[in-house]
């Protein structure tokens, strides 16, 4: 049983690492047009994630491949029932792909440009989804008996879901813009920098807003936070890091502000997680029928193994990300390689 | 037609167009490799002009295979969700490790290897180079593995649960090595190093055939011709051939579809080219006699299970798996012969060089090394048929319960035409990098920023400097 609780906690932190790692190249992709004006600006925001999204979007395919292994039963259910909202995920991802490669391989400004609004919108489109999804998942899904999902894609469209999707669209922004300061400059530096405290106030409004309707609204989630009140340690640690965050953009410690925003990001994931356990998917008809984190688990012995096989992994992929970064350290200059 | 036959279409249509890629990455990445120690062993400047010029071509490539691949890890859930129950217990953790072994390493060293020429000395290049070659094999090592699970299911144990049956795991060793794994692993790197090592021959025999940046392109072919030659001679008389030695064992029904054997049969023959009567179950084409006995049996006169052996509703379907298997094995020996006959002119005074049409066909040799990638994998899927995980679960019962003719029949159009868009897209940034061949070296190092020690020696010395 302890295996499944490890499980679940490592299945939220591969989904943190892809919203902290992945979620700041993402935000860039949000943000490089309306702060890069010119096309020197926009290869100096590419080239900042260029080296690095690759490696950061694996998260996102851990995170599929650790649901396929730990949870086989919520991967059947949420994939398949999430079938044409899952299918624009994919397109939008494949988009995004393809548009960082190709954009730099013509030099005629219409093609750079259809290529920026193209790598715009899939990386709005990948935040918003996924945001939508989330939304969905802690307002519960139409789960029968057999364990599948019985919705329309209209049905996941709440105002609720909305929110939370474009609430995470502002949060990855905000991300991306800080990871932007740290990585840009001259013009480009100070627009961005203008951008970040607008972002982060529009964020966090959207946020408190979110936080409010999920403790009244979603009693599924937020009836563990009445039981036990200590729990709340989890949303103020999110707040006491961005209202921190907030200071150090200010005090132009931007890497600071990148950390504080990062463990933001993980402990509103957090909050959100304790506040489902030991559900993964909420059913919105009848309780008995969520999947659990032991229901819907698999057997101790795959667990065993998998769990063996992080050990051994996470090592070299800390060591790698580690690595990367501290090449690809500092401001970014343009050269004649790059994207 | 029902989603279910939608959903088959969508996997064949999407999983064919992902596989142009990963062969052409692995077998890119070694060629990438031997050009960087290359250029450590000789410092002659053609080998990094070149390292600067496919490590481009690397990344479109990769690039391409990430965006294909990224759906077929979702593809199980979204379409096949009775199936991701039945095997995620053993299937799903062989592609969790996929994540954590291959794709960490390949996607975080690809950085460094597409953007570090200039930032990295060359042999930390090198190894950024081999980490990602590495990435990339590992990645078919775990998936190819868990593809040879579905062929020859090993350590499971069945049980009926809430959710339906339910494969569990036993024992991790016998999942990991089933049967076929090992002759399947070495049957694709090979074909994965002979489809990467054409297109470096193809690009090359292109440039002498244009007149254009001749000296690298002999250089590209005298590094990839070897490979290739060796690979392929390999891959058919070794490597193809224990493959289908070990279908013999393991699914032998398979066999019989491969080659249209319909009784049983001692000293079998071997079709060269053929048609299928499937109404009559004759086998009509050109034929090598009892060379089928001796392949799956070592032995000329043994005796060959016919598809009348097995009951009808185990049987593959017949005709595409016949004519994929046999196109597979007749272009591996069209390799064969491209490679000797370019072997030949080049130790005959050097005439590949000019003999156009040599070089026309080693041009040609990447498209059928990529095609005849794509076709081996039909004959392994097809006829795996009907079944999804072999002997235990049909692929008609795998299906969603939940998806809807106009959800698949929308998103199978979708996947055309965003497929179709990107390959066109693709073969029009390919052609365009290859004709505008590799750069002069000063464009690529206008600015070098050197900021890491590149040998031990240095390392040393700069620890004793600070």
């Amino acid at each position: 049983m302890w295996l499944n609780v490890v499980w679940f906690i490592l299945f939220v932190f591969i989904i943190a690492g892809y919203l902290i790692m992945d979620g700041f190249d993402l935000g860039v992709g949000i943000l490089h047009p309306f702060v890069a004006r010119n096309d020197e600006e926009r290869r100096v925001s590419l080239n900042s994630i260029g080296p690095v999204w690759d490696g950061n979007e694996v998260w996102l395919v851990l995170g599929g491949g650790a649901l396929f292994a730990a949870f086989p039963i919520v991967y059947a259910a949420l994939f398949s029932g999430l079938y044409l909202a899952m299918m624009l995920v994919l397109l939008v991802l494949i988009l995004r792909t393809v548009a960082i490669e190709f954009r730099s391989k013509r030099s005629s400004p219409r093609w750079r440009t259809f290529w920026d609004w193209v790598f715009f919108g899939s990386s709005l489109g990948i935040a918003l989804l996924l945001g939508i999804a989330f939304g969905n998942i802690l307002e519960g899904l139409p789960i029968d008996a057999d364990g599948f999902v019985h919705a329309r894609l209209n049905d996941l469209l709440t105002p609720y879901a909305l929110l939370v999707g474009v609430t995470t669209v502002f949060m990855l922004a905000t991300h991306g813009a800080i990871y932007l300061s740290m990585k840009a400059s001259g013009e480009l530096l100070a627009r961005v920098k203008r951008w970040v405290l607008r972002l982060m106030l529009i964020f966090f409004v959207l946020n408190t807003l979110v936080v409010g309707m999920t403790a009244y609204l979603r009693e599924a989630v937020s009836t563990r936070y009445w039981s036990h009140p200590w729990l709340a340690i989890l949303p103020a640690t999110a707040l006491l890091a961005a209202t921190l965050a907030w200071v150090m953009v200010r005090r132009e410690h931007d890497f600071i502000a990148f950390l504080l925003s990062s463990i933001m990001i993980a402990s509103l994931l957090a909050s959100a997680a304790v506040g489902l356990y030991p559900n993964l998917l909420i059913s919105s008809l009848d309780p008995r029928y969520n999947l659990t984190i032991f229901n819907a688990a698999s057997q101790p012995n795959t667990l065993t193994v998998m769990l063996v096989m992080a050990f051994i992994g996470m090592p070299f992929v800390l060591l790698y990300t580690i690595g990367v970064y501290y090449v690809f350290r500092g401001r970014v200059k343009l050269e004649p390689g790059g994207y | 037609m029902d989603p279910l036959t939608l959903s088959r279409i969508q996997f064949g249509l999407t999983v064919s167009f992902h596989f142009i890629y990963p062969p052409l990455s692995i077998g890119l990445g070694i060629l990438l490799v031997l050009m960087g120690i290359q250029y450590i062993r000789t410092r002659d400047a053609k080998w990094r002009r070149l390292s600067f010029f496919w490590v481009k071509i690397y990344g479109l490539i990769f690039a391409m295979g990430v965006a294909t691949g990224i759906v077929q890890e979702f593809a199980f859930g979204t379409n096949w969700p009775i199936y991701s129950r039945f095997v995620g217990n053993v299937f799903g953790s062989l592609l969790a490790a996929e994540g954590i072994f291959a794709f960490f390493l390949e996607g975080g060293f690809l950085g460094l290897m597409l953007f570090g020429g200039n930032r990295l000395g060359p042999r930390l290049w090198l190894l950024a180079t081999f980490l990602v070659a590495l990435g990339a094999h590992f990645s078919a090592f775990w998936i190819v593995m868990a593809n040879s699970w579905m062929q020859t299911p090993a350590g499971y144990v069945l049980q009926e649960t809430q959710f339906g049956l339910q494969a569990f795991m036993t024992d991790f060793a016998s999942v990991v090595f089933t049967p076929s794994f090992i002759p399947r692993i070495l049957h694709t790197f090979v074909a994965s190093w002979m489809t990467g090592s054409a297109l470096v021959l193809s690009v090359g025999a292109w440039f002498l055939l244009r007149k254009r940046h001749e000296e690298l392109g002999k250089s590209m072919i005298r590094l990839a011709l070897p490979v290739f030659v060796v690979f392929s001679i390999f891959q058919v008389i070794f490597f193809g051939a224990r493959q289908a030695e070990n279908v013999t064992i393991h699914q032998p029904v398979k066999l019989a579809a491969m080659e249209g054997i319909w009784n049983d049969v001692a000293c079998a023959p071997m079709t060269v080219v053929g048609w299928l009567d499937v109404a009559n179950q004759k086998t009509y084409g050109i034929q090598i006699p009892c060379l089928l006995s001796f392949l799956a049996h070592g032995d000329f006169n043994a005796t060959v299970q016919g598809l009348n052996s097995f009951p009808r509703e185990m049987w593959p379907p017949l005709q595409i798996t016949f004519q994929s298997y046999h196109a597979m094995v007749n272009l591996g020996l069209v390799f064969i012969g491209i490679g000797l006959l370019a072997t030949f002119f080049y130790f005959w005074g050097q005439r590949l060089w000019t003999n156009r049409l040599v070089l026309s066909l080693l041009v040609l040799s990447v498209f059928l090394a990529v095609a005849s990638s794509i076709i081996g994998w039909w004959v392994a899927e097809f006829g795996r048929q009907p079944w999804i995980v072999w002997g235990l679960l049909r692929t008609e019962e795998a299906g969603s319960p939940v998806l809807q003719t106009h959800q698949v029949l929308l998103s199978n159009i979708m996947f055309v035409l965003v497929y179709a868009i990107l390959f066109v897209l693709f073969i029009y940034l390919l052609n365009e990098k290859i004709q505008k061949g590799p750069e002069p070296l000063e464009e690529m190092e206008e600015r070098p920023v050197q900021t890491l020690p590149d040998t031990f020696r240095e390392i040393f010395r700069r620890r004793a400097r600070a």
